[in-house]
């Protein structure tokens, strides 16, 4: 169990508090015994009243739930944040390289450096998205990047989410709460604003209107409906950017430009921001029986005409059995070293490799290629025999299917549980948007497993969220 | 705005409206079953409200005694009734998770703490004083988001949406609230205008809240003319028929502004504004109070469909 060895953000192991975490700590001290149960139980008012709700899929009690949110701040240092922000930053300006390159000449391809197999017959790869030139080159705009942290100076990337990464309104909420509920703890120090994103999300979804457009493009956020998991999100984000909130019956495709249907008749559309699949984009190029989405849109697309954000196809660079050549392809295209570095992963495709995962599975993590939300995975170390077993046979059937991992002492912080303050695994989800400029929110959303020793942080598997600050020198 | 979103406005406005009326008509109901049930528990005030709302032969289907306790359950809990106070709340909250971001943070407030705490009542627990006070709050709920959206909410056309179906839905019910008169006339003539006849039409009044300012505006009796001439056609009575189109017209008149025309919704509104201004009593009671009201309901129905058509709901 990596529980008790584990890196605490705030604590280190003699007992003394790490310096981001000082104004916290003498904060927590002179609150009285009640006053975090209240501000907790507040919280939960604050969010069912706001209506933040996610759905789990698969849960008998009625479709939405809340996000428990954690009313303990988790805070990184300035000096810290630089580092990591010139990491994401690197890895995401390289990602985008990648996917012009692999829908246009696929030089790392023919270069060798990543095998064309991998590419070419991966299902998230989109054969339609070859020699589609989007706006500005920009394939993924808005990125979510998954970090672990381990000890005060190693961080892990654990994903990269290049399709359609949620939990940014977590983020803004979470702010919004803590802004609320703690004021005062906010006069002691400076933390920097994450206000700031749906106005940066509007600015470089307008930086990549297509040509034509007008000097202030209409914006569309394509939701797939209320009963979507993440539908309190897309209709956050479009209200505060000021966009209209799309579902696919509102917008129509008339030659070879996006309208939306309004009360005063057709209005042209320039730039949606989509939380549809591309499966369900377009029945008339992908799932012939979508009803969520747009016939023709990926026609207008193709023709210039309106800006999908992000394009269709990005997935092949989020891929879990892409990720792991992550470091060869910020070398292949911006000649550097990777700053940020990925989990060690093991490739059950190799002989050797499988034979030591098959051996070792009680100490590793297994992933499903395709799989998310925490669901289809194994974490050795807290899994009994029987599922052991299972995933050993799952390997063997299909290794190509499955990434290990080792099982990481994820770093801890401090949390508000029954007991009291206790220390949680938690991992970070920094918001990245890319359009004439690369803008990365200060912070991002942290998840946390409130379950002791848990390492699986994800909401469908009862994680729960910190506001997560960033200090300001 | 997109179609939609006005749809979604026009008719989340027409539930809220719509459960406010009917817990004022099972209330009302409820009231006059206590001085007249029959053997068995049945009303036959009860089956007249029902009639009114026209969820009798729904209603007929699923029980067989139109006693409190089933009509209550139909018309509160019931999820197969859609116009019962659950199924309106339900529509409201799920009309505006699909407009949220043109609803204002205290109308969304106001609409998902309603269905929080009705989703948690106990529909066994909803009987004779508990079922008054449950009527009450239903009331309460509609008059809190009415207040956040005047309060709150841009004069835009998703104001006039929102006001539009308000009223059409008020005149609707008021309609039927006085229609449910019809139905409950008594079977013998010698009663009509005798001391139980006053005390339904007392009731009707207090339906629409308007049994005290009755008497500021009549200093009279309760007298069945009166009554319906202030449910009907006076503009200051503000659940009449004539007060609901006074809004809709000049709201109607709102929208050609911000879309510089008028859309079909000004005819049809017109045509029910031509069956109440320079109307009276009079003539309304010589040609029939029900053929009235059952014309009224029909034409106003028509100022929905003539909305529709004009600003792309679908």
């Amino acid at each position: 169990m990596p529980g008790p060895s584990a890196f605490d953000e705030m604590t280190n192991a003699d007992g003394s508090v790490r310096e981001p975490y000082r104004v916290l700590e003498q904060w927590l001290k002179e609150q009285k015994p009640q006053a975090l149960g209240l501000m907790a139980a507040d919280a939960e008012g604050i969010f069912r009243r706001l209506g933040i709700t996610f759905a789990v899929y698969g849960s008998n009690e009625g479709t939405e739930k809340l996000i428990p949110f954690d009313i303990i701040p988790r805070i990184i240092s300035a000096i810290e944040w630089r580092k990591l922000s010139k990491g994401i930053e690197q890895r995401v300006r390289a990602l985008n390289a990648f996917l012009h390159d692999i829908y246009h000449r696929q030089e790392i391809l023919k270069a060798g450096r990543v095998p064309e197999k991998l590419i070419l017959n991966n299902s998230a790869f989109c054969p339609e998205m070859m020699g589609l030139d989007p706006a500005r080159g920009i394939y993924s705009h808005i990125i979510g990047v998954d970090l672990v942290r381990v000890s005060p100076d190693e961080w892990y990337v654990l994903e990269d989410n290049l399709r359609t990464p949620s939990g940014v309104s977590y983020m803004l909420e979470d702010r919004e709460a803590m802004l609320q509920l703690a004021p005062d703890l906010f006069q002691r120090t400076k933390v920097a604003p994450v206000e700031t994103y749906p106005e940066n999300l509007r600015r470089t979804l307008e930086s990549v209107a297509p040509r034509g457009a007008s000097g202030s493009p209409t914006l569309a956020v394509l939701t797939p409906g209320i009963y979507n998991s993440a539908y309190f999100e897309h209709s956050f984000l479009a209200d505060q950017m000021g966009a209209e909130l799309c579902e696919g019956q509102d917008l129509f495709v008339e030659n070879g430009k996006v309208y939306m249907r309004t009360t005063t008749g057709p209005r042209r559309v320039d730039v949606i921001y989509r939380r549809i699949d591309d499966d369900y984009l377009d029945p008339l190029t992908f799932k012939p029986d979508s009803m969520l989405g747009v016939p023709g849109l990926f026609d207008a697309y193709r023709a210039g005409n309106v800006t999908l954000v992000n394009a269709p196809g990005t997935g092949i660079a989020d891929d879990k059995a892409v990720y792991t050549y992550v470091p060869e392809i910020i070398e292949f295209y911006l000649g550097e070293k990777a700053l940020l570095s990925n989990v060690p992963t093991y490739n059950c495709t190799k002989p050797d490799e499988r034979a030591y995962v098959l051996e070792h599975i009680a100490e590793l993590v297994v992933k499903e290629v395709h799989g998310s939300g925490g669901y289809g995975m194994l974490v050795g170390p807290t899994s009994t025999r029987e599922q052991h077993e299972l995933f050993r046979n799952k390997i063997i059937e299909r290794p190509d299917n499955y990434i290990v991992q080792p099982t990481l002492a994820l770093s801890t912080c401090p949390t508000y549980v029954d007991a009291g303050i206790a220390p949680r695994h938690v991992d970070l989800r920094p918001y990245v948007l890319v359009g004439d400029q690369i803008r990365i929110t200060p912070g991002g959303l942290t998840r946390v497993a409130l379950k002791e020793g848990s390492l699986v942080v994800n909401s469908s598997q009862g994680g729960g969220t910190k506001d997560t600050w960033v200090l300001e020198d | 705005m997109l179609g939609r979103t006005a749809q979604n406005l026009f008719w989340l406005s027409r539930y809220i409206e719509r459960a406010e009326n009917m817990a004022r008509l099972l209330e009302v109901g409820y009231r006059m079953s206590l001085t007249s049930q029959r053997e068995g528990g049945a009303s036959e005030h009860l089956v007249s409200m029902l009639r009114a709302a026209e969820v009798d032969e729904d209603f007929e289907r699923k029980h067989e005694v139109a006693d409190v306790a089933n009509v209550s359950q139909f018309m509160l809990f019931d999820e197969t009734n859609p116009s019962s106070v659950r199924s309106c709340l339900l529509a409201a909250r799920t009309n505006a998770r699909s407009v949220r971001t043109a609803l204002t943070s205290d109308m969304w407030e106001s609409l998902n703490s309603a269905w929080l705490e009705f989703a948690s009542i106990d529909p066994r627990e909803t009987t004779g004083s508990r079922l008054v006070e449950l009527l009450r709050w239903v009331r309460t709920v509609s008059h809190r988001y009415r207040g956040a959206l005047l309060s709150t909410f841009l004069r835009d056309d998703g104001y006039a949406f929102s006001q539009i179906g308000n009223f059409v839905e008020r005149a609707d019910n008021t309609a039927r609230i006085l229609d449910m008169k019809y139905y409950v006339l008594l079977p013998r003539t010698d009663l009509i205008g005798g001391d139980v006849d006053i005390q339904q039409w007392t009731l009707i009044l207090r339906a629409a809240s308007a049994h005290r300012s009755y008497r500021h505006v009549y200093h009279d009796r309760f007298k069945a003319w009166n009554i319906a001439d202030y449910l009907i056609l006076r503009p200051e009575m503000p659940r009449s028929l004539i007060f609901s189109i006074g809004w809709i017209n000049r709201t109607l008149d709102m929208l050609e502004e911000i879309y510089g025309g008028k859309g079909a919704g000004h005819a049809a509104a017109a045509e029910v504004t031509a069956m109440l201004e320079g109307n009276s009593m009079d003539r309304i009671f010589a040609y029939g109070l029900h053929d009235f009201l059952t014309e009224f309901i029909s034409k106003n129905n028509q100022i929905t469909e003539a909305i529709a058509e004009s600003y792309n709901f679908y």
